[in-house]
């Protein structure tokens, strides 16, 4: 009667006390990671998606230019703090962006800055696609994102959390390398797909500002204080075994003027920190999938405790 | 014919049921702890598996995977707790030298041995905790399918034990009507599922009896840190007030209390909430008021003391003010 084990089938079981060690470049605890979502989300999508993307009915005015609100105004506030503290980020972007906002795609270029797929439009879902349009629209993603930026596009991430029972075989068929579609972890984890290799990077939902603040109504000051208390815990975990963190970002809540100062405060203790490594999730990829992805994937894990 | 809602077919003393009688707290018969501590620390970490396919009925339990299917994202986010939250867990717990009971879903034993083991070397203790979080209990289920249930609960867990298991949490608090009589039945010594009471009473059904044990649902960390939204410092301030109320009753009724804790993996087990936690269990260990103890250890204790005081119980009719 007991039933399968779900998502755990598309990765092995390694748990924290028992897993290969990572070191980061120069021995860093930990690999930081900046995930600003810059999303579009159209006025009026198709319906039949499984679910209504907007609360109200056309047209959810409220909804729709709340989002706007992070491309005409926050974004620039996140940007103006990365640079002030000499951080890059890795944009979740939906490639729609690059033909709608061409000036914020080229910013985030200019800047540096790692752009990833986060599908094309926010307000389409893939849950029902079959895996031909699927791999249509990633492919049509990564091909808009790379005629903008001129760079290879590496991650993935599913617009609006999306999913389908097959999406994360197709893509390293479409050249990604990495997605953060799956989020049990800490450290990189590699997932198990038809073909080829395929690694999820860590997304730090559980302290990500649309949560915390968006819909659980934290206070800018409580967010950074869960920032800072998670840094400090997988800084002091990463002495034995490197760590990575991500603070993922929707310019749309944070680069709110009431908000902005909070992400200020965060950026400020964590690079008050020696042993940190400031990196894409690209990089990080690139380094696990070179250095680890593989003693991993082939680590058996013992079934007998070891006395704490 | 009268409107069914103008009667009352139970509204006489006591409770509109017969599954155990009304017996307010203070008027039961005073137990004490070892060493006379005045609150027992019984601490609770429920190791759950969440299905992608699990139904939307009789309801969704708490952290049951909101988005559509497969939920890969909150799926992955609860088996985080199994990973790595419930090694935070116990990395906290080992520092301070306490001891916790581990009510654990069926569906994981059998895949994560190492967990299992990890779980048993430290001598907590092991409860049944259902099939998996797609399993509720419900009054829709036949008698024999959910005796069924319980049963492979029951016999998966005992196996990981390497004993008969005691203690018996229903997947989010579920039960039917016949749940009490069929864990009787099937000979559990206690259920965490009724938020009734800050002590154990017994509950008898026409199979025998066993004890309701008082896990806290107030101050667990799925009501306050997930239900309510607090964050980790609100959190450890509510349980202080908690624990430091039972302590001042302890002494005023001279009875031993419970400070029962729920500590979930995929809740608790976080980089941003587990430094709050170690300081706040410090704090409670260090005030040297408490007895760490399993459910079934606080069970025995409290079944051995009724045995010789639970006479003297006062009778319904006569508990009224």
């Amino acid at each position: 009667m007991a039933s399968a084990p779900g998502v755990a089938t598309r990765y092995d079981y390694l748990p924290l006390i028992d897993r290969p060690r990572i070191r980061w470049p120069d021995n860093a605890r930990v690999a930081l990671w900046i995930c600003p979502n810059i999303e579009f989300y159209e006025l009026a999508p198709p319906d039949g998606q499984g679910r209504p993307i907007w609360p109200r009915p056309f047209p959810d005015t409220l909804s729709y230019s709340l989002r706007d609100y992070g491309n005409r105004a926050g974004i620039w506030r996140v940007m103006e703090a990365c640079e002030r503290f000499g951080l890059r980020c890795s944009v979740s972007l939906n490639a729609a962006m690059c033909d709608h906002m061409p000036e914020i795609v080229d910013t985030c270029v200019g800047m540096g800055w790692e752009l990833l797929s986060h599908g094309i439009y926010n307000t389409r879902l893939i849950y029902g696609l079959s895996e031909t349009e699927i791999r249509e629209m990633i492919l049509d993603s990564t091909a808009t994102i790379r005629r903008h930026s001129g760079k290879n596009v590496d991650g993935f991430l599913a617009p609006a959390i999306s999913s389908t029972e097959t999406f994360l075989d197709l893509l390293p068929e479409c050249g990604i390398k990495y997605t953060i579609d799956v989020v049990p972890d800490d450290q990189p984890v590699p997932i198990k797909v038809r073909n080829g290799r395929l690694v999820a990077i860590p997304y730090s939902t559980e302290i990500n500002d649309i949560r915390i603040m968006g819909m659980r109504g934290h206070r800018p000051d409580e967010w950074a204080d869960m920032l800072k208390a998670s840094f400090d815990q997988l800084y002091q975990e990463g002495e034995h075994n490197g760590m990575v963190m991500c603070v993922p970002l929707h310019p749309f809540v944070v680069g709110q003027p009431h908000r902005i100062s909070a992400f200020h405060d965060v950026l400020r203790h964590i690079t008050s920190h020696e042993d940190v490594w400031f990196a894409t999730a690209g990089e990080i990829a690139d380094w696990y999938l070179k250095h680890y992805y593989d003693a991993a994937a082939q680590y058996r894990v013992s079934e007998k405790a070891v006395r704490p | 014919m009268k409107n069914v809602r103008l009667t009352y077919p139970y509204r006489h003393v006591g409770l509109d049921h017969d599954w155990f009688r009304h017996a307010p707290t203070h008027l039961r018969p005073p137990v004490s702890w070892p060493d006379n501590k005045p609150v027992a620390l019984w601490i609770t970490v429920p190791v759950e598996h969440f299905p992608l396919d699990a139904p939307s009925q009789p309801f969704r339990p708490l952290g049951s995977l909101p988005l559509g299917y497969p939920d890969l994202w909150n799926a992955s986010s609860r088996d985080y707790g199994l990973r790595l939250g419930i090694y935070r867990l116990m990395n906290v717990l080992d520092r301070l030298d306490l001891r916790a009971t581990a009510p654990i879903n069926a569906s994981i034993v059998n895949s994560y041995p190492r967990l299992v083991d990890e779980i048993a070397i430290r001598q907590w203790e092991f409860s049944a905790h259902g099939v998996d979080m797609g399993h509720l209990h419900h009054q829709s289920l036949e008698r024999d399918v959910e005796r069924k249930m319980i049963e492979e609960a029951q016999n998966t867990v005992s196996a990981a034990a390497g004993g008969p298991v005691q203690g018996w949490y229903s997947p989010d608090r579920s039960q039917s009507s016949r749940t009490f009589a069929l864990l009787a039945e099937l000979g559990f010594g206690y259920a965490t599922d009724w938020a009734n009471d800050d002590m154990p009473y017994e509950v008898t059904t026409p199979s025998g009896s066993l004890y309701a044990m008082p896990l806290t649902h107030e101050w667990s960390d799925r009501h306050l840190l997930v239900q309510h939204n607090l964050n980790v410092d609100e959190y450890t301030e509510q349980v202080w007030q908690a624990f430091t109320r039972l302590a001042e009753e302890s002494a005023q009724h001279g009875c031993g209390r419970i400070l029962s804790l729920s500590l979930t993996p995929w809740i608790f087990g976080y980089p941003h909430r587990i430094g709050g936690l170690e300081r706040m269990l410090t704090r409670i260990v260090e005030s040297g008021l408490t007895w760490n103890a399993t459910g079934i250890e606080i069970v025995d204790a409290v079944r051995i003391q009724a045995r010789s005081t639970f006479t003297t119980l006062p009778s319904p009719s006569t508990n009224t003010r």
